[in-house]
């Protein structure tokens, strides 16, 4: 009742929109390019298919940097794209830079991505990579005008392996599965390992091609024995079996990795420096909560949008210059400021560790040191990197 | 006879300490701390709506405001019963607002609806919503009533509203993150906090540019874990108090030279500031240790910490 008599008050107040009326909108045009996969066999049915993953965030993006806009007289619009299972995706990026646009947020596979970079046309626009956490477009595939917006396997397996360090727990069990973004972050939690000190002690491929569901309890306390371990690390990208390890493993050990306690760019149990708003904003908007690559779409609409303001200007060139530059930092509810490293144009950022309802901990923690910032603990650091521009 | 005017004498020019009260808002514990401010004692703790956060005293000081964030709402006391006798319609998650010198406009930022809500505190109605950045946060108001502002944390601008019509005359790009906001005691300067920026900005009120910038720079704590939030200037018009959030400490600024004087080490994360009626102490409200620090203001020392509740956030003093 009380809410509802608020309501009627509000409604006779006067909502005044003046006093930043601008004389000419810039338009500023940025484009989401979707790449279709085949739907992943569903393993179980509590996580609905997304059809909508990264294009929220961006929408979620554009809607703030219009906020700043009516301000400064900046115009943002997305058009969004997507391209079907088999579809020519590079036809249709050409399509995009060829129509004028010269930001193009990408949530396509690597391939796809490697391939941008030889195009001529990806020479004169700006890229942002929203979910290819393969660290190889961050090291010897790198394009100088590819921003990453996503933590890469190398910045997740790192923040894993760093808090497992504080927990003392050194000594790994590796399950990995076949897929090659299995392979890949199980690569990447073995380069961890190595610069950690933790001791991978058994590694193991999961192999199994029947439903996991049914065959959990039987399969895995055998596939899990053999040496001692502190801890069950996965990776198991897609979810085929990693969600059945928990509670079936031989030895009562924890689960990390790929599941258990997840590293994560961001995560709906996330609620510190402001990060409610921004659940509660996305949640209002998408009718789901916000996941890693809407995160990243989000960051990427609003690294665009901070640069054109700050730098006012709206030419790529320009735009990227100033994203390098120190005076560029993003505020994205991680309690630091959010940077682009030059080496290989990853955005840095802390990494969340979550288990199903909880933030366990935010790496990396502030004892693991760094000459420039803490936060290059994690991930290829400048020496190690192979990029070259 | 003599010896009673000599009484009177000594008791008109003893300086008297007067006594305060401390209205704490625990935002953990949807409750209302009492503290004694010269003991430092917690005299009681009250009841109050979902996740409470800002808090000011009316004009007259017989009424305390609170923003009940979660209930949407700003909850209206009475000084001396502390019981809940009104509500106003504040929009939704009121969080930061600060009465107008007129004692009868009250500003308030809507976080979720990138809106500041204009109440009329005698007709306990909004009177306007002025359409802000996103994630307004503070608000300031010039002590001779001319200007109010408002910093948008995401869009990063300060937005200069004139309380004679509402609306917005100007905006200025501030460093990532703008927090809290301050005027100096002449209305001459404005300062703003930058939590992700870890600086703070000295704005020129007539020509509203940015004049002077500090980044805060403390030796064995890391720079990304000062993130300046609540500040507040003293009436001498020479210092300013700045709440520096997780690096736990709180700045104290020479405001002509934009130079940091002394850090002070306070509780963690601290968060808002207010000085005692007398200007002898600076409270503070420390959001994760779940305490007050008091600040003697003329030592620039920490006398006493107390404990009040779960994550003090906002603090008015009576």
């Amino acid at each position: 009742m009380i809410k509802k008599l608020k309501k009627c008050v509000l409604f006779g107040a006067l909502v005044i929109f003046s006093g930043y009326a601008q004389s000419q909108n810039v338009n500023i045009k940025l484009a989401f390019l979707t790449q279709k996969l085949a739907t992943p066999p569903a393993l179980s049915n509590l996580d609905p298919i997304l059809t909508d993953k990264g294009v929220q965030g961006a929408v979620l993006g554009i809607k703030d940097n219009n906020t700043t806009g009516r301000f400064t007289g900046h115009q943002y619009d997305l058009k969004h794209v997507e391209v079907p299972v088999g579809g020519n995706v590079a036809q249709v990026f050409e399509q995009l830079v060829t129509n004028g646009y010269e930001y193009i947020i990408t949530d396509v596979q690597t391939a796809t991505l490697k391939s941008f970079f030889k195009l001529p046309s990806a020479k004169k626009v700006l890229l942002f990579n929203v979910s290819s956490a393969d660290n190889v477009l961050r090291n010897k595939s790198c394009s100088a005008n590819t921003f990453h917006m996503i933590p890469s396997d190398a910045m997740r397996a790192d923040a894993l392996a760093q808090f497992m360090l504080k927990k003392r727990w050194n000594k790994w069990f590796l399950v990995k599965g076949k897929d090659t973004a299995d392979v890949n972050f199980a690569k990447a939690l073995k380069h961890s390992a190595k610069r950690f000190g933790v001791k991978i002690v058994e590694e193991k491929t999961w192999n199994f091609d029947h439903d996991a569901r049914r065959t959990a309890q039987a399969d895995i306390p055998v596939f899990t024995q053999g040496s001692d371990y502190d801890v069950l690390v996965v990776a198991d990208v897609k979810g085929l079996f990693g969600e059945y390890l928990a509670m079936n493993t031989w030895l009562p050990r924890p689960i990390i990795g790929t599941q258990g306690l997840v590293p994560r760019a961001w995560h709906r149990t996330h609620e510190r420096w402001g990060a409610v708003q921004m659940q509660n904003r996305f949640y209002e908007q998408a009718g789901r909560w916000m996941n890693d690559v809407d995160y990243a779409s989000w960051l990427a609409v609003r690294a665009v949008g901070e640069a054109v303001t700050r730098a006012k200007s709206v030419a790529a060139a320009d735009i990227k210059t100033f994203l390098l530059s120190e005076e560029f930092s993003l505020a994205g509810f991680k309690g630091v400021k959010l940077t682009f490293r030059h080496w290989n144009q990853q955005l840095r950022q802390p990494v969340l560790l979550a288990t199903a309802r909880s933030i366990v901990s935010v790496m990396p923690h502030k004892e693991f040191l760094h000459p420039r910032t803490y936060l290059d603990t994690l991930g290829y650091d400048s020496p190690e990197s192979s990029c070259e521009f | 006879m003599n010896k009673l005017y000599l009484a009177l004498f000594l008791v008109a020019c003893t300086p008297i300490s007067v006594a305060d009260t401390l209205y704490i808002t625990l935002e953990k514990d949807n409750a209302l701390a009492v503290v004694d401010g010269e003991t430092g004692k917690l005299l009681k703790t009250v009841p109050l709506g979902q996740r409470p956060r800002g808090i000011a005293l009316s004009k007259d000081q017989s009424l305390l405001y609170v923003a009940a964030s979660d209930d949407d709402t700003i909850q209206i006391l009475d000084i001396n019963t502390l019981k809940v006798i009104g509500e106003l319609p504040s929009g939704e998650d009121p969080e930061l607002f600060k009465i107008h010198p007129n004692g009868r406009l009250l500003y308030v930022s809507n976080e979720d609806d990138n809106i500041v809500t204009v109440i009329d505190l005698e007709k306990k109605t909004a009177l306007a919503e002025i359409a802000v950045g996103v994630e307004p946060e503070g608000i300031a108001i010039t002590r001779d009533g001319k200007w109010v502002v408002n910093t948008s944390e995401t869009t990063n601008m300060v937005h200069w509203i004139d309380p004679a019509d509402q609306r917005i005359k100007e905006n200025t790009l501030v460093d990532p993150r703008p927090r809290a906001a301050e005027f100096s005691v002449n209305n001459e300067w404005l300062f703003v906090t930058s939590e992700i920026a870890g600086s703070l900005s000295r704005l020129d009120v007539a020509t509203k540019q940015i004049t002077g910038k500090l980044h805060f720079k403390i030796p064995g704590v890391d720079k990304e874990l000062i993130q300046p939030v609540g500040v507040l200037a003293h009436p001498n018009n020479k210092l300013l108090f700045v709440a520096l959030g997780p690096a736990n400490r709180v700045a104290v600024v020479d405001i002509q030279l934009m130079k940091v004087t002394k850090y002070l080490l306070v509780g963690q994360r601290v968060w808002n500031l207010a000085f005692s009626p007398d200007l002898k102490r600076l409270y503070t409200t420390n959001g994760v240790s779940n305490d007050i620090s008091i600040i003697d203001v003329d030592d620039l020392k920490v006398t006493k910490s107390i404990r009040v509740g779960h994550y003090p956030w906002g603090i008015a003093v009576k």
